[in-house]
Formats: structure tokens, sequence, C-alpha cells
């Protein structure tokens, strides 16, 4: 009888602790739910309004006259996370795959702290360097005025790197030893051994590592609106300046107002479904190739 | 079999070169900026405030606007990620519905772009509760472009931790707070560390989203109300309008610093870390 209030005491501040918690978790649900409420609420009416396959596809932006068309923006995220890709990828494997399994410990180790660096290094740094070097380096060897979807490729691919490897590295580590060693022991050399066990017993993890970059590089804005030149016009070469979706919101937003500011909203939007589809895709996959042992 | 054996040397030399290629690109961005930067680089550019748009006099106010914004952030952000790690890994269960519901949202919110926060920044905390371009807003947007990467890292540092240490607490008469609270965060103290660490070199490096909601004055911020300019809006501002290349490469300079000592006290803290769980 003497303990009773004092237990009470304790179980309400467990319980007062334990809601609090739940609170917090519960943020998560508020969060996501009211960036999709805010973002389709300010995004939806110009892109209904528009219609969306006008929206999407015309490549006509003439905002101050009210025509809003992002198809040179959607082409211009393509093409620029495309050319990114084509190089880093392919690069990026072959370092998860050289830091997995062919150098010592202790340099993969030391390969993956750069790597990190790598990733920390903030975009706007990625696109000061590139304006600065790799701009005038198109300019003077390749032609055109250097702004150009090359020199956003060249600078994206190095930013989406850290993505690639770090996933792809991860996927190949998580590969049962005993694979590796029965091929081994089957007279397959190392080499055959990564090309045709590992590399595909690690599929599903370097999917997502493709995957992810490609997420990042759609993304991301800063490093590409300083080196691509950002012209509204589908570009027609590898050379030609180009504008991406999310540059232009950060181009316009600053002034932009009323329905323009509604139609930056709506390039958003789609890119934020998009994002979102794209994560739940590897979300999926990724629980589908539990061949690794992972998740 | 000798062509074999050239074959092979020819594919690990391509690995190794793939290898050297990494470091070459990392190498070369650092010592550029450092080359360039570093004669701009005084005391007097890091205490004396920018003065006619940042063509002349120092940085200083964009500085402390990183830093407000950084530390204001990681207040809202570390207590609600860690907050709901402790919930989903002791109270729920990470592989409950809802445990599963809240891991799936924060990868979704890690694969957001940042252009989209800062949109929604702006429409929400700048225009719909008025906060207007601020510190509030900025950290606010910021606190959940964090937020996953606390609540990650903070679940796997609780994972972490033995289960003997959980169970002898509890039988020993503990609460499960007492035994959180005690036993578990103690433990996975250095864990979280990390994780905060991370963010802070996310956070001293995100532009597009600040730009949206904190806005570019370069005024110096004392009150959260009040706008302000971080260190990357500055560098960008500056080089896109060509207005000083000079101290555009100072604060390059100062980022990438920032950024070197951010990850090396992160793998000090992760090696700590690894000590601790063995």
């Amino acid at each position: 009888m003497k303990r009773g209030p004092a237990k009470k005491r304790r179980s309400h501040k467990e319980s007062f602790i334990e809601k609090t918690l739940a609170f917090s978790a519960g943020l998560f649900v508020m969060v996501i739910a009211v960036i999709t409420i805010f973002i389709f609420s300010k995004g939806l009416p110009v892109f209904l309004q528009v219609g969306w396959q006008d929206f999407i596809f015309d490549t006509d932006w003439r905002p101050t006259r009210g025509i809003f068309g992002i198809g040179a923006m959607v082409l211009g995220s393509i093409a620029v996370t495309v050319s990114a890709m084509v190089w880093a990828v392919p690069l990026g494997i072959a370092t998860a795959v050289f830091m997995a399994e062919i150098a010592p410990g202790h340099i993969g180790r030391m390969l993956g702290s750069l790597v990190e660096l790598l990733a920390g290094i903030p975009s706007v740094v990625y696109g000061f360097v590139g304006l600065l070097v790799v701009v005038p380096f198109i300019r003077q060897h390749l032609g055109g005025n250097g702004l150009s979807v090359l020199a956003g490729a060249i600078v994206l691919g190095v930013m989406i790197l850290p993505t690639v490897i770090n996933i792809s590295r991860d996927a190949i580590l998580a590969v049962p030893k005993e694979y590796a060693e029965g091929s081994l022991a089957l007279g397959a050399s190392h080499h055959q051994t990564i090309a045709r066990v590992i590399i595909p017993a690690a599929r599903s993890g370097i999917i997502t590592a493709i995957v992810l970059g490609m997420g990042r590089a759609i993304g991301e804005t800063m490093a590409v609106v300083m080196v691509t030149g950002n012209a509204p016009v589908a570009p027609n070469s590898i050379l030609a300046p180009v504008r991406t979706m999310t540059s232009n919101i950060v181009l316009e937003m600053g002034y932009a107002s009323g329905d323009h500011q509604g139609a930056l909203f709506s390039t958003g939007m789609v890119l934020f479904v998009f994002i979102v589809a794209l994560n739940l895709v590897v979300n999926r996959v990724a629980k589908a190739g539990g061949i690794n042992g992972k998740k | 079999m000798a062509k074999n054996k050239w074959y092979d040397r020819m594919i690990t030399a391509a690995f190794w070169s793939a290898g050297l290629f990494i470091v070459l690109i990392l190498a070369s961005i650092i010592a550029y900026i450092a080359v360039k930067g570093i004669s701009a680089i005084s005391l007097d550019f890091i205490l004396q405030p920018p003065s006619r748009a940042g063509r002349a006099g120092g940085i200083s106010t964009t500085i402390v606007s990183t830093v407000y914004l950084t530390l204001m952030s990681l207040l809202i952000a570390v207590p609600v990620g860690v907050g709901s790690a402790i919930y989903l890994q002791e109270y729920a269960h990470s592989q409950s519905r809802f445990g599963r519901l809240v891991n799936l949202i924060a990868e979704t919110l890690a694969g957001i772009p940042s252009i989209v926060f800062g949109l929604f920044g702006f429409v929400f905390f700048v225009v719909f509760l008025d906060l207007g371009w601020s510190i509030l807003s900025g950290s606010l947007t910021l606190a959940i472009m964090i937020l996953p990467t606390i609540t990650r890292t903070a679940q796997e540092a609780i994972l972490a931790v033995a289960h003997e240490y959980r169970e002898n607490s509890l039988a020993l008469g503990a609460s499960r707070w007492q035994t959180v609270s005690r036993v578990i965060l103690p433990s996975a103290l250095p864990g979280i560390v990390t994780g905060i660490i991370l963010s802070i070199g996310r956070a001293v490096g995100e532009t597009a989203a600040i730009i949206l909601t904190a806005g570019s004055s370069l005024g110096m911020p004392i009150a959260p109300s009040d706008p302000a300019r971080t260190m990357a809006v500055h560098l960008y501002l500056m080089a896109m309008e060509g207005i000083s290349a000079e101290r555009a490469f100072g604060t390059a300079l100062l980022l990438v610093i920032l950024i070197v000592i951010i990850n090396y006290l992160a793998n000090l803290s992760l090696k700590r870390f690894s000590q601790a769980v063995r």
C-alpha cells in the first residue's frame, strides 16, 4: 500500500514518455502528408488547367504570356542525367568491385573514406569548380560557349559516383563468401568469379545503386544550374545549353507570381511524384532480390 | 595459358585505374580550390561583414547564418529523430506495420530533391505559417531534410546495443524508460553522434532549399525571424553574378575545410562507436 502512489506516478511518467516518443514517430507521417498536400495544392491547378500532356510534353515555355510547357526542361533533365550516367555508372561499379574484391583491405577502406568526402562536398562547390574549370575547357577545346549538356554531365557524374559506389560495394560485400569459394574451387579464375558469380549475385543491390544515382542526378539543382547555360529550349547537341526541371524552379522562383509560380510548383510536383515512384520501385526491387541475404 | 595471364593482368590494371581515377578527381577538386582560395582567406575575411553585395569585406555574416541555421535545425531534428528511433526500436517493433511505414517514409524523404523541400518550405513555412524568409523557416525545412539520416543512424546504433544489457536492466527491476535512458542511450550515443555529425555536413552545404526559405539577405541575423544568407548561398550568388572570384574561392575553400573536418569527426566517432559496441 505504501508504495502504491509512487508506482502509479512512475507508470504515469512511463506512459507519458511512451506517448511523446510515439508522437515523434507519428510526425513522420504528418510531415509527408503535409508536404504532399501543399505541393499538390499549389501545383495541381496550373497542371490541370494546361492539361498534363501539354504541360509535360509541350516545349513552349513563355511564362509571362501564360504558356506553360516544360517539355524542353523534361528533355533537358533526361539528357543531362543519361549522359552523366553513361560514364559514372560503369566507373562507379568498377570502383565498387575494386574496393570490395581486388584492393588490399587498407586501400579499400581508405578509398571508402575518400568516397565519403566526395559525397560530403556541397553541390555549389561542384558547380563552382565546373563553372571555372569544366566550362572553359569545353569552350576552348570542343567549341560552343561551354555551358552545355556535356558540362552538366561531367559535374553530375562526379556527384552521383558516391551513391553508385557505396550501394554497389555494400551489395558486393553482402554476397555470401561460399559463392566465391565454390566458384574458385571449381577452377574459375578470380576475374571469372567476379564477373559470373559475385556481380550476378549482387545484381539487385547494383540496380538499386543505379536507380538511386539516377534519382540523385534528376533532383540535383545547384551544380547543374551553374554549368548548363539554362536556355529553355530542347537541346540538339551535347554542346548545346540546356535547362533542367530543377534549374527552372530555382531560376524563376525569385520573381514568379500567380500562375507562373503555380507552374513552377507543377514542375516540382512532377519531380516529386517521379522521385517518390522511383523510391517505391527500388524498395520493391530490394525486397524481391533478397538473394543476397540483405533485408 | 600465357595469353590468359596477360588478360588477367590487364583487367586488374583496369580496376586499379578506376580506383585511382576516383582519388584523382577528389584530389584535383580539393587542390584546385585550396590553391586558388588560400590567398583570399585571412582573419579579416572571416571576421569582417561583407560590403557592397560581397564585392568587398569578409563573409562573417554568412558564417554566422550557416552556424545559426545548422544549430536550429539540429535542435528540431535531433529530439524528433532520436525519439522516433527509440520508439520504433524499443517500444513498437521496427518490423511492425507502423514501424515499416515510418521507415518507408524516412527512406522516401531521403530521396526527395532539395529543391522540392525548398518549394514546400516556401509555401508552408514562409507563406502559409507566415514566418517569412527567415532563420526559422530555413531551419524547419532543413530539419525535415536531415531527419532521415538522424533517425536511421540512431536506429542502427540502438539495434547494435547487446540484448543482454537490455534484459539485465529489465531483470533488475528497471522500468522501460530507465533502461532506455540509462543503459541503451549511453551505449548507442557514439552512433547517434555520428548521424548528427553527418547531418551537420548536409546542413552546411545545402543551398537550393535555403535560398527559397531563408532568403539571401546579407545582414547579421539576430532573431530567428531574421532572413539570412549562408556561405553556400553566398558562394552561389557570387559565382552566378560574377561578383568577386577571389572571395568566391575563399568561401569555397572554407566550406571544403569545414566538410573535411566534419567528415574526420564523423569517422572518429564511428570508430569509437564500433569499439564501444565490441
